[in-house]
């Protein structure tokens, strides 16, 4: 990229240079500043180079790789040149099972219900956290949003979650959620039933599970963005508004919101991307579940794609997952930090 | 945040409001909201933290303890568990692993990052915002969608199981972030200052060592946490291409290995976890500040 910018330019000024002669323009300060342009794109390039280099070739290269694989049918053991091409095939057979109909009902109920069935528990969890969590860590974060007794220390020790691996909060509550396990007795033990079979077995329970966990590591980080963002909030703004008798719920409400909205909104942004990459932990706990029954659509591809050897298949659904990533990036993009950084020009 | 302040205040402003009094129903209740957050913080922590400490306490567990008291405090408190693994090599193996693959992130990520965002914020060329549009775009690429062509990849290169086949993809993959976060703070510094330095005859690559990297060392240590974190935290490309012995593998990994392995000692498994989890974690808190400066940053561009 660079290199041919560089390059580009480097011609640039020689062009010029012939040109020039015919202007009074003296001979030594045009080979100065002509110098002076070739080193200026040197030193670019050097600068750059070596991230653009590993970005393309470790990031960029990859994801047009698995768009190419995701068009052949290849088991990733003999050599890529021997697959053979089936064109959207794969994505067919994701999306709706495929377009032969002696294979059809097989591949459905192989490829397409899994496939849906992980794509829902993905959708379920991003309604759940923008239904659960997100009022839940802000109604959290308005209330210790103040001065008292030992602030700081509940500040660092909820924020504990979120830097701990999802590889290590999912073993832990594996145990804990274990049939035999604390949580099974506690429930048991206050006169509920917990799910037959264990927590993670049960169709109706395994996902909700996996919420729960996935609420216990990542709420601590709303609560404490949200904080931050009321600490930008005028402190005189709240009191003149209590003075005029507005009550708490009014101050939260018509104040502290509205304001920390950008930050809401950075929270919605990266609870989205978050949700729709879930991998690690539900790997961890048994690879999405004995049937499945709260694999994400990051798990499934590595089912497919990595254990089961279907590399195009496995390639076609990390392409689906790349698309809905792209699209929340770029609604994003489009809306929100437009309409945040058009607010921030207007207040300048 | 000053950016929360931009819009218009929807009550009157502060200037209409009467002269202050100490109004007593207001002091009454702000004793209740105190209260009230004193009574939230304790049950934040209790629930952040009871998991916790259920399973460092556990691993001070034997097996039958586990099943016949689990709420109770270990009776006796055995040792054996962590004696086990803190005298066994692989535990000590994988968390150098570890640390060498997330110190050796951090170092790339740092220097490329802020070398590519020293051009990207101080010079003016024809293509430069394209080359930060690109950096932009690749947030949106997940490790995720690339894992597997990625995998081929190194291993066509005979580096599966090497720790620097791991290593240089995570420097890729936490590259744009870098570049995001570092672009603004580079940005900053005065005009003033490398004019002054371009008058003492520094160039711009030697004002870049002298002045830049000392000046930016802030904004350096918050991306550098971030690397640091991911890296250490990382399971996704460690499962595809640690796939050999125990010893060559990281501590995430090496959990996961060491959970399939004994199944049936899961007061085993709660020390394993414990140990590898509890220095990074004080380690993690104690930069708090620095990783969530982080987080917004890259998010608001």
């Amino acid at each position: 990229m660079t290199t041919m910018e560089t390059s580009g330019k480097g011609r640039g000024p020689v062009g010029d240079a012939s040109s020039a002669g015919l202007r009074p323009a003296s001979p030594d300060i045009m080979a100065a500043r002509r110098q002076d342009q070739r080193r200026k794109w040197t030193e670019i390039a050097l600068f750059t180079s070596p991230a653009l280099l590993l970005f393309a070739l470790f990031v960029v290269f990859p994801v047009i790789s698995a768009a190419r694989y995701s068009l052949y049918k290849w088991n990733g053991v003999k050599a890529f040149s021997e697959a053979e091409f089936i064109g959207f095939e794969n994505y067919a057979r994701a999306l709706w099972g495929g377009n032969d109909p002696a294979t059809q009902g097989a591949f459905r109920s192989a490829y397409t219900e899994p496939f849906w069935q992980a794509m829902g528990h993905n959708l379920l969890i991003i309604v759940a956290s923008m239904a659960i969590q997100l009022p839940l860590a802000l109604l959290i974060a308005l209330v210790l949003n103040r001065k008292f007794p030992g602030r700081s220390i509940v500040r660092v020790i909820i924020f504990a979650p979120y830097v701990i691996s999802e590889v290590i909060a999912g073993v832990m509550w594996f145990i804990i959620f274990d049939p035999n396990g604390i949580a099974t007795q506690f429930v048991e033990s206050i006169g509920l039933h917990p799910p037959e079979g264990g927590w993670f077995e049960s169709q109706q329970w395994g996902i909700w599970t996996v919420f729960f966990i996935v609420t216990w590591k990542y709420l601590g980080l709303a609560i404490i963005l949200f904080l931050a963002g009321l600490s930008g909030v005028s402190q005189e703004l709240q009191e003149a508004a209590a003075i005029d008798g507005a009550s708490w719920w009014q101050i939260q409400r018509r104040i502290n919101i509205p304001l920390i909205g950008p930050t809401i909104r950075i929270w919605v942004f990266l609870s989205l991307i978050g949700s729709i990459q879930l991998f690690d932990m539900v790997w961890v706990l048994n690879r999405g579940g004995t049937q499945g029954q709260y694999a994400t659509i990051a798990t499934f591809m590595m089912q497919y794609g990595f254990l089961r050897k279907d590399v195009g298949f496995g390639s076609a659904v990390a392409v689906i997952m790349f698309l809905i990533s792209l699209l929340v990036a770029i609604g994003y993009m489009l809306t929100v930090l437009r309409r945040d950084n058009d607010n921030s020009e207007l207040a300048r | 945040m000053t950016a929360t302040l931009n819009e218009a205040p929807p009550v009157t402003p502060e200037g209409d409001a009467p002269p202050r009094v100490a109004s007593p129903r207001r002091g009454r209740r702000s004793d209740g909201g105190i209260l009230l957050a004193i009574f939230v913080g304790l049950v934040a922590i209790a629930l952040t933290l009871g998991p916790i400490l259920y399973l460092i306490v556990g691993g001070f567990r034997t097996q039958e303890n586990l099943s016949t008291n689990p709420t109770g405090l270990p009776d006796p408190w055995a040792w054996q568990n962590y004696v086990d693994i803190l005298t066994e090599g692989t535990f000590w193996q994988q968390a150098f692993n570890s640390l060498l693959v997330a110190l050796g992130t951090t170092v790339g990520v740092v220097l490329f990052g802020t070398m590519a965002a020293y051009p990207l914020a101080r010079y003016r060329f024809a293509g430069r915002e394209l080359v930060y549009l690109i950096f932009v775009t690749g947030l949106m690429f997940p490790l995720t969608v690339a894992v597997l062509p990625l995998y081929f990849m190194i291993r066509n290169l005979g580096l599966t199981g090497s720790l620097w086949g791991l290593i240089v993809p995570q420097i890729a993959f936490a590259l744009p972030v870098t570049v995001i976060i570092m672009r603004p703070f580079l940005r900053a510094i005065p005009k003033e200052l490398e004019e002054a330095a371009f008058v003492d005859g520094v160039t711009r690559v030697g004002f870049f060592w002298k002045i830049v990297l000392p000046l930016a060392r802030p904004a350096m240590v918050t991306v550098g946490v971030l690397a640091f974190i991911g890296s250490w935290n990382a399971y996704l490309l460690p499962l595809l291409l640690l796939t050999g012995d125990a010893s060559g593998m990281t501590l995430p990994l090496g959990i996961t290995q060491f959970q399939g392995q004994h199944s049936s000692a899961t007061t085993l498994i709660m020390a394993y976890t414990s140990l590898s989890m509890i220095p990074a974690l004080i380690f993690f808190l104690m930069l708090e500040r620095r990783i969530v400066d982080g987080l917004t940053g890259a998010v608001k561009g």
